[in-house]
């Protein structure tokens, strides 16, 4: 009642003030007209009645205006008031608001749009209920890294780990649409009944797997996200309907909702369920090493609790659960929270670029700060008359900070127009495999981060221009007498230290830049192994009906390199399992002769290239000893191997390894034939160019366990790679036109994308870089310029009694470079700190390392000289007959 | 008027909303007519501001104890009339005890003081 009231009655007076004031006025005339009839009766003249009756009300405007400042609507008044005059001033201020407003936009803007990004992948909980209890278990692999484990190790923890709720295994799956007219590959997982119970999601039309659809042999069916339903279903109706995955019939059963995001694998958009055997037998698909497990802890259940368990659980072996050596557990399990896991990779490029992206907003505030007290500089007389007049200096601190935050709020509404852009040149930029893409956008949160931005920016640099102004004065009051020429005092020293601040900053950026620049060239410098020009390379999936059998795949395989190898322009083809720099990584464990796995334990993984005889002269792959894979490595001709130099070493040291047998995967522990290696080659990257895990065997295609049903094609081409893209599908659709080709894409184009994180942190950094760099130089010009109108008269005297216009210009770009200089140091010191974040990133550079630090610095004088030297010149043109007579 | 002899008190702190409320519950009434009561009945000791005393008048409507009406006055002015509300009426019974709850308190310490 009592706070309606008082808000309808305010609002009242603020929309009819004029209504307001006039009942004001008319109730303290009605008084005093009263007190004076009260004299009269008493008998007074009524002229002197109307004057007592005043002396006793007082002055009726200061009566008015008492009355009138009561009620909240009068706060309203003064701050709509302020606002008014702030407008005022920045309209009669144009091309000051416009430099201020577009700093301020690009710098909120920026900072909103990477929070974007931020909030989502490193912020916000997962997109499941309760996401803190959710986490992946992995394998501890021979050097104390994660490493994916195998179905049966997850067979075992769903049944003896107590410290889940639930537990759900995933495997990779990527069926091909097949019998349509535009063949697909979907990308897509095998999960375990309880996947998605697990998460805490449920399809939002139709049912989620049960324990009956996971059974060895069990039933073919599926589960499609939203947007593969809508993209090449026809949307949620498709459930029911059979859809021919690898030529095979598939029942639809549900569709997950539009708002699932499966961030353990953002692309899979189909599901199936794994349908393995805990108990399979060691040589089986069960035993690799590539399944996720995703686990839900118990209620208040902690994840080192659960460490724990799982390390005395791998300690304990039970006759139920036999363990082969590759996967014996022996080096524990890691438990992580499934947060961290999917944002361990994008992590440092996100924190880095976030740390940029706070360096720029402080640098754009530290130039409008600057700007601001320039101007105020100008303004010291109109300050010091209203001063005078008596004009409250809280309400003229009031009056500033208003004006700023008008400033920062219409340069955060223009900001997040900016932020708009950004985001889109985010999702743009992101390296594949950032998760959470889909999330990133303008929302709720992402809006509040904006406005809290925009008024911790007004109120900052209102409050500190106040304070920079304040410095300055002694001479408020003075600055009636002086006028606005000697006014060089405390607001000249703010003014310093500002753009001090504003290059430290700049380096801090420019240094960091540098630092992932050097990074990266050093890393593109790094050999792969392998001749990367004019390699064109294309993944091929063989699945389904018609290619069943290993010979039908192989056959098929061969008819396409000869058709490729038919086109003008190819040099030569081959066909591997594996490609380097892919993203791929397929491992297996081995055994050797002289050393047998069971004695040994699990000796770690090396990866397996199953090849096509001519793949090492394709790729240009350099023989080291021994021979090369060839015509001689039939399938039932004695089986052949060829490693990779480092592995050798490894293995055989010193000791020739020509001759060695080795058994690899499924063939370790069994009585197969041993393999003999019969040549060595040198090394080749597979992860990327700043990983060096180069252990690696080579077995002729025919020779494997199996023909692999994904294989790239790898093409040496004479001319420019890829223009030739288009025959080379070509010539591959001409032997099957239903086979799916997908990722066509030159060699060199690949190693360019491995390095995906550090270029996108690189992209950003070094535009944030950019914009500082140029916002300090805007920043040192400011400052140089207004000192040098503000010494006109004295650079007038000092010309008038000889000195040189180069003495001049000397002086005064010397002290612009001074201050860079300061900002300088500072900035190397500030850079050193903050390069800790950027630690990660770095490859074959030391964080501190010199020669980026020297050039920066360098850059940054050259740039201080350069915007100095226009308002130098200026002041070295000035006339002392002109000067002095203005005096 | 009080004369000149008998010090005239500003009204205490705190206590004008009271001496406001008490008046308006005999009949509504106009800001001077207030003035003059409370000065009348407090026989001169309490002299009331207009300043402080349109704006009291002013809060105390807001806080939905008075209403206030426009009443066209014998030579053709309106003037506010104040008139107190049910809520009114019960704030200045609650603040009636009040005041005589510490005028009490005062009282004894006085007392036993002498």
């Amino acid at each position: 009642m009592h706070l309606w009231r008082s808000l309808v009655r305010g609002l009242r007076v603020l929309t009819h003030r004029a209504v307001a004031d006039e009942q004001i006025t008319d109730e303290v005339d009605h008084y005093v007209e009263l007190a004076a009839a009260e004299h009269v009766r008493r008998g007074l003249a009524p002229d002197v009645a109307l004057r007592a009756a005043r002396l006793e009300v007082g002055n009726p405007t200061v009566a008015r205006e008492t009355v009138r400042s009561y009620g909240w609507e009068n706060a309203v008044d003064s701050v709509a008031a302020d606002v008014r005059f702030a407008l005022r001033r920045l309209r009669h201020n144009p091309s000051f608001t416009f430099v201020a407003v577009l700093t301020l936009a690009l710098g909120v803007g920026a900072t909103t749009a990477i929070f974007s990004a931020i909030d989502p992948i490193l912020l916000a909980p997962l997109p499941y209920p309760n996401a803190d209890r959710l986490v992946t278990i992995s394998d501890r692999g021979g050097v104390g890294s994660a490493a994916p484990p195998a179905y049966g190790t997850f067979g075992e923890l769903a049944a003896r780990a107590r410290s889940f709720a639930s537990i759900a295994a995933t495997d990779r799956w990527q069926p091909s649409l097949s019998e349509v007219e535009d063949p697909e590959r979907f990308v897509g997982q095998r999960v375990t009944a309880g996947y998605f119970g697990t998460l805490g999601v449920r399809p939002a039309i139709g049912r989620d797997f049960t324990g009956a659809d996971d059974q060895v042999n069990g039933p073919h069916v599926a589960i499609l996200s939203d947007r593969l339903a809508r993209r090449r279903f026809g949307g949620q109706s498709v459930v029911g309907r059979v859809v021919k995955l690898d030529d095979q019939d598939y029942l639809i059963i549900g569709v997950m909702p539009a708002s699932f995001a499966n961030v353990a694998a953002p692309a899979a958009d189909i599901w199936t369920p794994m349908q393995r055997n805990a108990h399979a037998p060691f040589n089986s698909v069960e035993w690799g090493h590539h399944y996720g497990i995703v686990a839900r802890l118990r209620e208040g259940r902690s994840i080192a609790a659960a460490t724990t368990e799982l390390a005395a659980l791998a300690r304990s072996r039970i006759p139920e659960f036999a363990r082969p050596p590759w996967a014996d557990m022996a080096g524990g399990l890691i438990v992580r929270s499934m947060r961290d896991d999917v944002t361990q990779d994008v992590r440092p490029a996100l924190l880095a670029v976030g740390g940029a992206v706070l360096l720029l907003l402080v640098i754009a505030c530290v130039n409008v700060t600057n700007l601001l007290l320039a101007q105020r500089g100008r303004r010291r007389g109109e300050l010091a008359m209203r001063i005078a007049l008596g004009a409250g200096r809280a309400r003229l601190v009031r009056q500033g900070v208003t004006e700023c935050l008008l400033l920062a709020v219409i340069g955060g509404a223009l900001g997040l127009a900016v932020a708009g852009a950004g985001m889109r040149a985010l999702i743009a930029l992101a390296p594949a495999g950032l998760p959470r893409v889909e999330a990133i956008g303008l929302n709720g949160p992402v809006f509040l981060f904006a406005l809290a931005t925009t008024t911790i920016v007004g109120l900052a640099i209102g409050i500190v221009s106040a304070l920079g102004a304040e410095q300055g004065a002694g001479g408020l009051r003075a600055g009636l007498q002086q006028g606005a020429r000697r006014a060089a005092g405390g607001s000249a020293v703010a003014r310093r230290a500002l753009v001090v601040a504003e290059v430290a900053l700049a380096i801090v950026l420019l240094a960091s830049t540098g630092l992932l620049m050097r990074s990266l060239s050093r890393l593109f410098a790094v050999e792969p192994g392998f001749d990367a020009s004019h390699l064109l390379t294309a993944q091929v999936v063989e699945s389904g009906f018609a290619y069943r059998t290993d010979t039908a795949r192989r056959e098929l395989f061969e008819q396409a390199l000869d058709a490729v190898r038919a086109l003008p322009g190819v040099q030569a083809a081959a066909v591997t399992s594996q490609l380097p720099l892919s993203g791929e990584l397929d491992g297996y464990g081995f055994e050797l002769q002289s050393k047998p796995a069971a004695a040994a334990g699990d000796d770690g993984s090396a990866l397996r290239y199953a090849v096509s005889s001519d793949y090492f002269n394709v790729m240009g792959i350099p023989l080291r000893r021994g021979r090369y894979l060839d015509a001689r490595d039939r399938p039932g001709a004695p089986e052949a191997v060829v490693v990779s130099e480092s592995f050798a070493r490894r293995l055989f040291g010193n000791r020739d390894p020509i001759g060695q047998r080795i058994r690899f995967g499924p063939e370790t522990g069994s009585s197969r034939p041993w393999d003999e290696i019969v040549g060595v080659v040198g090394d080749v990257k597979q992860q990327s160019l700043a990983v060096s895990q180069t252990e690696a065997f080579y077995v002729a295609i025919g020779q494997w366990w199996w023909v692999d049903d994904v294989e790239s094609v790898v093409v040496r081409t004479a001319g420019d790679a890829a223009s030739l893209a288009p025959s080379v599908k070509g010539a591959i659709w001409s032997v099957d036109k239903t086979r799916p080709i997908q990722r066509v894409a030159t060699m060199e184009q690949l190693i360019v994308a491995t390095e995906a994180q550090r270029r996108f942190a690189l992209a950003i950094i070094e535009t944030f870089a950019l914009a500082a760099l140029l916002l300090a130089a805007i920043g040192l010009y400011g400052v140089v310029s207004g000192a040098v109108s503000e010494r006109t008269r004295e650079i007038g005297i000092r010309v008038a009694l000889g000195a040189t216009s180069r003495g001049i210009v000397g002086g005064i770009v010397g002290g612009a470079l001074a201050l860079a200089a300061v900002g300088t140091a500072l900035g190397l010191v500030g850079a050193g700190v903050a390069s800790r974040l950027l630690e990660t990133m770095l490859f074959g550079v030391s964080r501190l390392d010199p020669t980026t630090y020297a050039s920066v610095a360098l850059l940054l004088g050259g740039v201080a000289a350069i915007a100095s030297w226009a308002p130098a010149r200026r002041a070295a043109r000035v006339d002392p007959a002109i000067t002095l007579r203005a005096e | 008027m009080a004369d000149e002899t008998t010090p005239n008190t500003d009204v205490i702190q705190g206590t004008l909303d009271l001496l406001i409320l008490k008046t308006l519950s005999l009949a509504p009434m106009h800001g001077f007519g207030i003035a003059r009561r409370v000065e009348q009945v407090s026989r001169g000791v309490f002299k009331v501001n207009p300043g402080s005393l349109l704006v009291a008048l002013q809060r105390l409507e807001r806080s939905g104890w008075l209403d206030a009406e426009w009443r066209q006055t014998e030579n053709a002015r309106r003037a506010k009339y104040y008139s107190l509300t049910r809520a009114g009426r019960r704030q200045l019974d609650a603040e009636t005890a009040d005041w005589k709850r510490r005028v009490a308190a005062v009282a004894r310490l006085l007392s036993t003081e002498a």
